[in-house]
């Protein structure tokens, strides 16, 4: 019964199970439902395990219900063709004149305009939505006030990404694998036994009783708690910014893991110079040498970027990207002082790691074992981060 | 639409439901699975729980998770220094192991003669692997303890309703076996009503006038916590304790610390808001 209700939730990315399927027939069978109104609200019930999927659900039940495909379809289908990017950056003078004039209003209208002329898929070309081309719609495209639709940012000319704010809300732990990397983190521990000794050690009561010929002898002993402090310093903004929900993943796991006896965390900007910012925004700004001075070398340093940038930004006085900063010391040294202040760091690198190539990248990996931004990688950094020195 | 052969939830005298939740514990209750509730602070949770046990006339069993938490404990705890310590001094029968097994908040729901309703609140509290360690007692609806050699297992299930703030992602394997409920925030229309349940005799005005303000207030995003249910009920009973005509709400929020708890939240407040006409 309603099998291709369950075949339809599934193409709209709601994660529903066989178990959470056969509930509802269980549910169905026992006659706990009436009517189309009821089924709607324990479907959902049964079947969706988080509100931020109640949007797909309506969807989805809207187009089996009613056999009516809902409005927000035609965008869906649009971010679909546009999944992998073709990455070609070219630029055509005409089309670049047309629309340099416009403004964002008009492009929004002039893409409906077009989205409802168009009807399949387009790659290249100057007019249609699509990929690689140079109309202003589409992505991995080349258009001065261009609007992205999905994929990832090819030429950053673009007026305003139509997609969502992802830099935003870090904490919004909507991300799928939150808890596959708070799985990972979770091995990033140090057990010693501190505090209040108000573990009772039965060995060694057993042990110390048997010695004083039976007579009770308690022994206690402290509790083992996780002593390994976090410090996550996190690249944000320019060349970061595809990575934004892969870095929002690490931060949401890391953010709301309750072991560790502290954690904290400050954002830079390709390099790190006089100072880190507490916020994604980089206001409130905390001078790098009393970090240096008030963190313990016991810190777990975890550094996240992709380590490439402009050579001249790490080993040129003033070589800062925002001119305003003025750094007396080149980033290079500045990083060279943080390593050598923790004494376990690790670089995570969200770069495919065909690009490490990169001249600041293997000067960055010099100073910091660096390990790319996968499951995988994460393990093996956090390996890194408890061996003994 | 024969609907008395199950236990039928439908809200309580001081609790005021949509017809989804009902439906969802209704169904919870039927099919005996968790009922997990997951919403913004200060919607109403908890309350659910207790309002559940009031309106089928169960007992109410909580089980208050803590960061500390651990799934044992829910269980049951062997008290070996009390056994020791009989031992040592000797005037029990300490071969009888069972009376050092003291039965954790699950336990005791599993044991009772009675249908009970179990409450496991702020699941997400706990430690990453605590849902998980819960999985099959949750799923059979008992456990072994290995000291006296005994399987638990419940007389009746309890009805379970576990709430959850979201801090932390729950396991597929834990949300695959629970009923899932998302309490949205009340419309004014809904919060109407609510605030009639706790305050029968509210003048109309008033309660239009702090609704008013209440909801404006909550526009504003830039609070860390947006005042809730139970921060406007709260106000409310400061406002009809203290008689302010209603009139002068539209001017200027009075008692507003009782809306806005956080320090940032209130000094923003005040700074920004405070002298402008609502």
């Amino acid at each position: 019964m309603f099998t291709d209700f369950f075949y339809i939730l599934r193409q709209n990315k709601v994660p529903v199970s066989i178990v959470e399927w056969m509930t509802l027939m269980e549910a169905l069978a026992k006659g706990h439902i009436h009517n189309l109104d009821e089924f709607y609200f324990l479907a959902r019930a049964i079947l969706v395990k988080s509100e931020a999927y109640y949007d797909q659900y309506d969807v989805a039940f809207q187009q089996y219900f009613q056999g009516v495909e809902a409005p927000e379809e035609i965008a869906q289908e649009v971010l679909e063709w546009l999944k992998d990017p073709l990455n070609r950056l070219f630029q055509s003078e005409e089309e670049q004149a047309l629309f340099e004039s416009m403004d964002f209003d008009k492009l929004i209208a002039e893409l409906e305009k077009r989205l409802r002329e168009q009807t399949e898929q387009h790659d290249g070309g100057g007019h249609w939505i699509g990929r690689g081309g140079t109309s202003p719609f589409g992505h991995s495209g080349y258009h001065p006030r261009g609007i992205r639709i999905g994929g990832q940012p090819g030429g950053r000319h673009a007026v305003q990404i139509a997609q969502e704010r992802r830099f935003k809300n870090y904490r919004s732990d909507l991300t799928l694998d939150v808890r596959q990397v708070g799985m990972a983190l979770k091995k990033l521990r140090q057990l010693r036994r501190t505090g209040l000794e108000d573990e009772l050690d039965l060995e060694g009561t057993i042990k110390a009783t048997a010695k004083n010929a039976g007579d009770l002898d308690f022994i206690w002993q402290r509790s083992r708690k996780n002593t390994v402090k976090l410090l996550l310093l996190m690249d944000v903004g320019g060349s970061m910014e595809p990575f934004a929900q892969l870095c929002s993943r690490l931060f949401s796991a890391a953010h709301s893991s309750t072991h560790f006896k502290d954690f904290q965390y400050y954002y830079f900007h390709n390099c790190i110079y006089d100072y880190l910012y507490r916020d994604i925004e980089r206001e409130d700004a905390v001078s790098t040498l009393h970090l240096l001075h008030t963190l313990e070398p016991d810190y777990k340093l975890l550094l996240v970027g992709d380590a490439r940038m402009g050579p001249w930004e790490l080993t040129e006085r003033y070589g800062a990207i925002n001119y305003y900063e003025r750094n007396e010391i080149p980033g290079i040294l500045w990083l060279k002082r943080i390593a050598d202040h923790f004494s376990h760091c690790v670089w995570l690198n969200p770069d495919d790691q065909r690009f490490w190539v990169h001249a600041t990248v293997q000067m960055i990996g010099k100073l910091f074992p660096m390990y790319p931004l996968t499951l995988e990688g994460l393990e093996r950094a956090v390996g890194k981060l408890v061996v003994k020195r | 639409m024969k609907k008395d052969s199950f236990n039928q939830f439908s809200g309580s005298e001081d609790y005021v439901t949509s017809e989804p939740l009902e439906n969802a514990v209704n169904v919870a209750i039927a099919l005996g699975r968790p009922l997990l509730v997951r919403g913004e602070a200060g919607t109403g949770k908890t309350l659910l729980a207790h309002s559940i046990a009031e309106g089928l006339e169960k007992k109410l069993i909580t089980w208050n998770v803590k960061s500390t938490t651990k799934a044992q404990e829910g269980l049951y705890v062997y008290d070996t220094v009390q056994r020791l310590n009989d031992s040592r001094f000797g005037d029990k029968d300490i071969a009888d192991i069972k009376q050092y097994i003291k039965l954790g908040k699950l336990g005791q729901a599993f044991t009772s003669p009675k249908l009970v309703v179990l409450l496991i609140d702020e699941v997400d509290k706990a430690d990453i692997e605590f849902p998980n360690d819960l999985l099959n007692e949750l799923d059979e609806m008992s456990f072994y303890i290995p000291e006296t050699n005994e399987t638990i297992s419940a007389i009746h299930r309890p009805i379970t309703i576990i709430t959850s703030n979201a801090e932390k992602e729950l396991p597929d394997a834990f949300l695959r076996r629970c009923i899932f409920h998302y309490i949205e925030f009340p419309t004014p229309e809904l919060m109407e009503e609510i605030v009639r349940v706790h305050f029968p005799d509210i003048k109309d005005s008033l309660l239009s006038e702090a609704l008013k303000a209440f909801y404006s207030l909550r526009k504003i995003d830039d609070f860390r916590k947006k005042p809730s249910t139970s921060e406007l009920i709260d106000w409310i009973r400061a406002l009809i304790a203290d008689g302010i005509p209603h009139d002068q709400l539209a001017k200027k929020i009075p008692f507003v610390g009782t809306l806005l708890k956080k320090e940032t939240d209130y000094d923003y407040f005040v700074n920004n808001f405070a002298n402008r006409r609502w």
